[in-house]
């Protein structure tokens, strides 16, 4: 097996947007242009772009969730989309997403116990105690109680709510885990809380994270590969420390001087 | 110094529950020229605080104890007739999110002339020239007066946002995290422009962020807001190089740095509470 867990090759993504008067005309718009990366075993790969750069579309892309226009992705070495449907499914409890919105993401007509364990039941894992015992035990590690199996999410903050989402993710034991703009809902305090959080588990469940963020701040902390996009390119890749020190592109070096805070030294 | 807008001991409680206190004894003075910070996380009352000054909270919370004085004027004692004057004319207000703040089905020029025709009668050719000044003024080519908000993006609607608000060439302007919804470049430019839009016209500015970027780069002082009430306060240097109250030293402990150099370090509640030095 290679070092490199996750890999993308010429990823390809259009959208047709209307345009023109009343939306008559239509134009392509490139998403994702010939993007690829790598991920390598147990380390966390940021992109990082402004809004519209494609790098959600690129998140779902990767875990097959929308289909592409070109290109493939490689998991431990296997092409994805040449996986008959069967065998996708049983992959997928490897590649796992944690969402931005925790307000959106978890069912509210779900108790927070059967959130987490659906996983469990989807992929057919051990028998009615053992999916409790896994769902409790993973709960109680992401930092809620055990009497929260039986609330709801609108009973959590959203701190808590994205404890959730990061429980029923990891409940899977996943390899690779898409992490799409998790802290940028969250107060700075709570982003740290969950910041470390993911870091510990990725410690200690040796987890590849794909971490998309529009906050150089956060990705300079996470992560140690970094991917800059920019108009659905990649125009930017290298390790965190010198892509951050020397930046080769000019679209990169305008995002490090756009960091707030810069002005003046803090504590 | 010349305090432009005084706080002094604002108490806000919802109608039903005058006991529970939203914001608390806040007191703070805002000068000419200089731009104020209030900092603090969500529920802390800071964007309470600056509805209330403007008159528009929400009829289910009451002030029910403190002063709000503008020009050594109670704004509480105001009429509704009378607060209108002010309202666009000596303050100007900037919300955060630049989509559901404009009205989608009337051009950004009309939105921009409206105070103008309000508080200064403005009419014709005069109108459209103060418009197309404005539009310049804050980055947006004055051609762009018949265009409709949804065919501008996030950064130029914040910008059309603050030409309205600067058109009466207000004396203090209330910025309520108004950079929060947007890109980081862009939100540099915006933040530029409203430090240049202030020291140019001297306005006074109260800028409400939870982002302590933001404070390092635009703020004079500084407010720290925790619970409703005001923990810290003074000068950008004091409060960000040597602050003094826990909670203001363990908020600045978990804003991630630029080098990454620093470790990042939760707010641990509990030992706020035990903690807790009066305020």
């Amino acid at each position: 097996m290679s070092e490199f867990i996750l890999k993308a090759r010429d990823l390809n993504k259009f959208y047709m947007q209307r345009t023109g008067r009343f939306g008559f005309g239509t134009t392509q718009v490139k998403a994702l242009d010939n993007v690829s990366l790598k991920l390598r075993h147990a380390t966390t790969l940021a992109v990082v772009g402004e809004s519209g750069s494609g790098k959600s579309t690129l998140a779902r892309c990767l875990l097959q969730l929308q289909p592409l226009d070109g290109g493939s992705v490689f998991f431990q070495g296997r092409d994805l989309a040449d996986l008959p449907a069967g065998e996708l499914r049983r992959q997928r409890r490897h590649l796992q997403m944690i969402f931005q919105d925790p307000f959106a993401s978890l069912n509210p007509r779900m108790k927070v116990g059967e959130i987490v364990e659906e996983g469990l039941l989807i992929h057919g894992l051990g028998n009615k105690d053992e999916r409790l015992d896994k769902s409790l035990k993973m709960l109680v590690r992401v930092g809620l109680a055990e009497s929260d199996m039986n609330k709801y999410p609108h009973e959590f903050s959203g701190g808590q709510r994205q404890r959730i989402g990061i429980a029923r993710a990891l409940v899977l034991e996943p390899k690779v885990v898409v992490c799409d703009e998790p802290v940028s809902a969250l107060d700075v305090s709570i982003q740290a809380q969950i910041l470390l959080l993911l870091k510990e588990l990725q410690h200690e469940m040796s987890l590849s994270y794909i971490f998309i963020s529009h906050d150089l701040r956060v990705v300079r902390h996470i992560a140690d590969e970094i991917a800059v996009m920019h108009q659905g390119k990649i125009v930017e890749t290298g390790c965190i420390q010198e892509v951050y020190e020397s930046p080769k592109q000019e679209y990169t070096r305008n995002l490090l001087r756009a960091i707030p805070g810069q002005k003046r030294q803090m504590v | 110094m010349s305090e432009l807008l005084k706080i002094k001991e604002l108490t806000i409680c919802p109608a039903n529950a005058p006991s529970r206190k939203l914001v608390s004894n806040v007191s703070f003075a805002i000068e000419a020229g200089k731009t104020t910070c209030v900092v603090g996380e969500s529920g802390s009352g800071k964007s309470l605080t600056a509805l209330s000054v403007m008159g528009l909270l929400s009829h289910q919370l009451v002030r029910t104890n403190g002063h709000v004085l503008f020009q050594g004027q109670d704004l509480a004692n105001l009429s509704a007739e009378e607060m209108r004057k002010i309202r666009g004319r000596k303050i100007g207000m900037i919300f955060q999110e630049p989509m559901t703040s404009l009205n989608p089905v009337l051009t950004i020029g009309f939105q921009i002339g409206e105070p103008l025709t309000v508080h200064l009668g403005l009419k014709g050719h005069a109108l459209k020239s103060k418009v197309a000044l404005l539009l310049e003024q804050v980055g947006i080519p004055a051609h762009r007066a018949n265009s409709y908000p949804d065919e501008l993006s996030g950064g130029q609607r914040q910008r059309v946002m603050i030409a309205m608000s600067i058109a009466c060439e207000p004396l203090m302007l209330i910025a309520d995290e108004p950079t929060t919804a947007l890109d980081v470049t862009v939100q540099a430019q915006i933040l530029t422009l409203l430090d240049n839009l202030k020291t140019s016209m001297n306005m006074g500015m109260l800028l409400i962020t939870h982002d302590f970027g933001v404070v390092a780069d635009v703020a004079d002082d500084v407010v720290v807001m925790f619970r409703g009430e005001v923990v810290e306060a003074g000068t950008v240097d004091q409060v960000l190089n040597s602050p003094s109250h826990p909670y203001t030293k363990a908020l600045l402990a978990c804003v991630p740095d630029a080098e990454g150099k620093k470790p990042l370090k939760p707010i641990d509640y509990a030992w706020l509470k035990s903690e807790r030095v009066p305020v």
